[in-house]
């Protein structure tokens, strides 16, 4: 098709067939497109380290950056460098981590549902946490938080091929439609559940609604190394899955006659989302937003080449979380507000001028 | 009755020259539920602490009966099962109609921001009420339900004056609404945090939505609204199923798209904020039943009548349970509901597969 193009339009003629142009023009915009996302990439990264040092650097004792510097690379004990190592390096990691996880994973399920309102809860993943979570704690009467945290990912585990097998039975597999209903159907069981153990046992209330109020504060340094390699193992699956998501997007018939097993690519799209909310939601609680709008900002930029969009959706959802966590250290001195709270408060505003100016890019 | 040229199933009526196909499900949907209703209205209003049975019940609702039981019947149980019944038909109704307006199954009127406005509404009138007014006080019982029906409206102006461009596009409303939401709920939680411990409590159990303690004062409005808006409801969504077909479709069919699709959200919100009003956010109803109803009906989308008796039936029977099965202890009706309308929807969906366009 490209060749007979360029065979029929001659070279330097003025009048070229208008098939002809449009595709020259094509492969030009095309290249164009791919330098300006490549920029735009680059851009992000660097807003993304302002926000890293940022949350270093800022809090209720503001350290200067040649000190956090210092506490980075020789650190010799200082008051600066024990908060900085103790504290502030863990949380903003911890930050890093469940910000890209939510924002890849959220852009993923909205690609396999093929819907504007899927989360990365949707399938469960939020609510079989919390329902595992709170029956260890009812059953076992633990309230160690190392304990909890797989307990939590195993809930998520579960509930995900619970609502994954049940999405499938039906003629015809797992369908957006069906898949989606059945995650909520799911959730909202588990969370009556959760709600029901909770209301009936006062002890279970107290460590889960540490659990539940979804923050990145006080949450323990080794928890983000546990569960580091889920994250990774995630990221790695959702990037393989990308091309695949891609042709899904044209239909489930066109994907197979593209060559693509349909099947397979849900399975590893679902395995990528479970492994990342999963370890992000037992490292820190439900945190909403990220993985619900944060992909709509990214499509708004992006457009539907999923390629592009999983990379720009981690990268503004860690941007994101990172600016509303440090935000919130600062508007409520000495506390501080819940990052849930800031990311909304914040966040929302953008979205909502995205939403109205730009073309929409629907899925 | 030319039976050799329907289609298998769907006996076609002939009366003379006259001729319309009888579909039984979609009838016989409305006519289960609603006796479904009528079963659990009867044994919501029996059980409880003090038992009585259905001989008196009935007298008493017709007017006899004895005066302990009269007071019991007449001003504690009936005014809260008549609310459930009433704020489920209304939710009910408007999950279908938003179902088929953003034409997605996970849609809900929370999405048009009723909700999450509500809630700050409520949230903002127990803070600033606070010890003055108390839970039973004057506040309580005008300012909350006045406060929420206002947030609830003015959130979903809001959503609605947005997501207007040159009119309504359902995709855009459910991106503005999730965008609205989302921040009415942080300013919730804002508020929570900023409360007292006494007051924080307060909100929580209306959040949670509750028909606990609801009297006849709960019932008059949602009547009253169901009254206006259920008929123009009926009347307004004529063009729903030739929406489904997407704008240029509709148009082609000579369906005037905005109008109709903004008359029909503005009715929605007035349905599920005077239903919040009156009973907090009563979840899942309003998500579940439009989708149940459509499955037991056989509907392309989710029928209106049939969503609308269905979602009764299922909060008044979410209330019995909620009320009586756990003792001293009683569940959030919205709680209840989700734990039996859940497994009825999985097992809908395992039963029958069917393509659902949405």
């Amino acid at each position: 098709m490209e060749r007979s193009v360029t065979v029929a339009t001659p070279p330097g003629s003025q009048r070229s067939p208008r098939s002809g142009v449009t595709s020259v023009g094509n492969a030009e915009a095309t290249v164009r497109r791919r330098r300006r996302r490549l920029v735009g990439l680059l851009v992000l990264l660097l807003v993304l380290t302002a926000a890293v040092l940022a949350s270093i650097a800022i809090g209720s004792k503001p350290i200067a950056l040649p000190e956090v510097w210092h506490a980075l690379t020789s650190p010799t004990g200082t008051e600066d460098d024990i908060v900085i190592g103790s504290l502030r390096l863990p949380r903003t990691m911890l930050g890093l981590a469940v910000g890209i996880a939510l924002g890849v994973a959220g852009a993923l399920m909205q690609g396999h549902t093929r819907n504007p309102l899927a989360d990365p809860g949707l399938l469960g993943v939020n609510q079989g946490a919390a329902f595992a979570i709170v029956l260890s704690i009812f059953m076992l009467r633990t309230d160690d938080i190392y304990t909890l945290v797989w307990f939590g990912f195993a809930g998520a585990l579960v509930a995900t091929v619970a609502v994954f097998a049940l999405g499938s039975v039906g003629r015809g597999g797992p369908t957006p439609v069906t898949l989606a209903l059945a995650g909520a159907a799911i959730s909202a069981l588990l969370y009556a559940l959760t709600s029901a153990l909770v209301l009936l046992d006062a002890q279970s209330l107290e460590a889960f609604r540490f659990w539940r109020s979804g923050s990145l504060a006080g949450r323990d340094p080794e928890i983000v190394l546990q569960v580091l390699p889920f994250l990774v193992a995630g990221l790695v699956l959702a990037l393989i899955n990308s091309p695949g998501l891609n042709a899904l997007s044209l239909g489930e018939d066109v994907a197979r006659s593209l060559g693509q097993s349909v099947l397979l690519t849900r399975v590893v799209g679902i395995a990528a989302v479970t492994l990342l909310t999963g370890a992000a939601v037992s490292a820190c609680g439900p945190i909403g937003f990220v993985g619900l709008v944060v992909p709509h900002m990214a499509r708004a930029i992006t457009g539907p080449d999923y390629r592009w969009l999983l990379p720009y959706s981690g990268l503004l959802g860690a941007i994101m979380l990172l600016v509303a966590d440090v935000v919130g250290r600062v508007v409520a001195r000495p506390g501080e507000l819940q990052v849930g709270i800031m990311l909304a408060l914040i966040g929302a505003p953008f979205f909502l001028i995205l939403v109205r100016r730009r073309r929409l890019v629907r899925l | 009755m030319g039976r050799e040229t329907s289609i298998p199933g769907r006996p076609a009526l002939r009366v003379g020259p006259v001729s319309w196909m009888v579909r039984l499900r979609p009838v016989l949907v409305p006519v289960i539920a609603f006796g479904l209703l009528a079963l659990a209205m009867a044994v919501n209003l029996g059980r409880g602490d003090f038992p009585i049975g259905v001989g008196d019940v009935l007298a008493v609702l017709l007017g006899g009966g004895d005066d302990t039981h009269a007071y019991i019947v007449l001003e504690l149980r009936l005014p809260r099962a008549l609310t459930g019944a009433l704020v489920g038909a209304a939710l009910a109704l408007a999950g279908a109609i938003t179902q088929s307006i953003a034409r997605n199954p996970l849609a809900s009127p929370d999405i048009l921001g009723v909700t999450a406005g509500a809630g700050v509404g409520a949230v903002a009138v127990i803070m600033l009420g606070g010890s003055a007014g108390g839970i039973s006080g004057g506040i309580a019982e005008l300012g909350l339900p006045a406060a929420a029906l206002g947030g609830g409206l003015v959130a979903a102006l809001f959503v609605f004056a947005i997501s207007w461009q040159r009119g309504i596009d359902g995709y855009r409303l459910v991106l503005v609404g999730l965008g609205i939401t989302a921040v009415l709920v942080a300013i919730k939680f804002y508020l929570l945090t900023l409360s007292e411990v006494a007051d924080a409590g307060r909100a929580m159990v209306w959040i949670t939505g509750s028909l606990n303690g609801r009297g006849w004062e709960h019932v008059t409005p949602v009547a009253l609204a169901l009254l206006v808006l259920v008929p123009l409801a009926l009347f307004t969504a004529r063009p729903l199923g030739g929406l489904q077909f997407g704008d240029d479709t509709a148009r082609g069919l000579g369906i005037r798209v905005n109008g109709s699709r903004a008359a029909l959200i503005l009715i929605a919100v007035g349905l599920a904020a005077t239903a919040t009003a009156s009973a907090g956010p009563v979840e899942f109803v309003a998500l579940a039943t439009p989708q149940i109803a459509m499955r037991m009906a056989g509907t392309p989308q989710p029928p209106l009548v049939g969503s609308m008796v269905l979602g009764a039936a299922l909060t008044v029977i979410a209330d019995v349970i909620a009320r009586t099965a756990f003792g001293v202890v009683e569940l959030p009706v919205g709680i209840v509901t989700a734990v039996i309308g859940a497994p009825y929807l999985m097992y809908l969906l395992v039963r029958r597969y069917r393509e659902v366009r949405t």
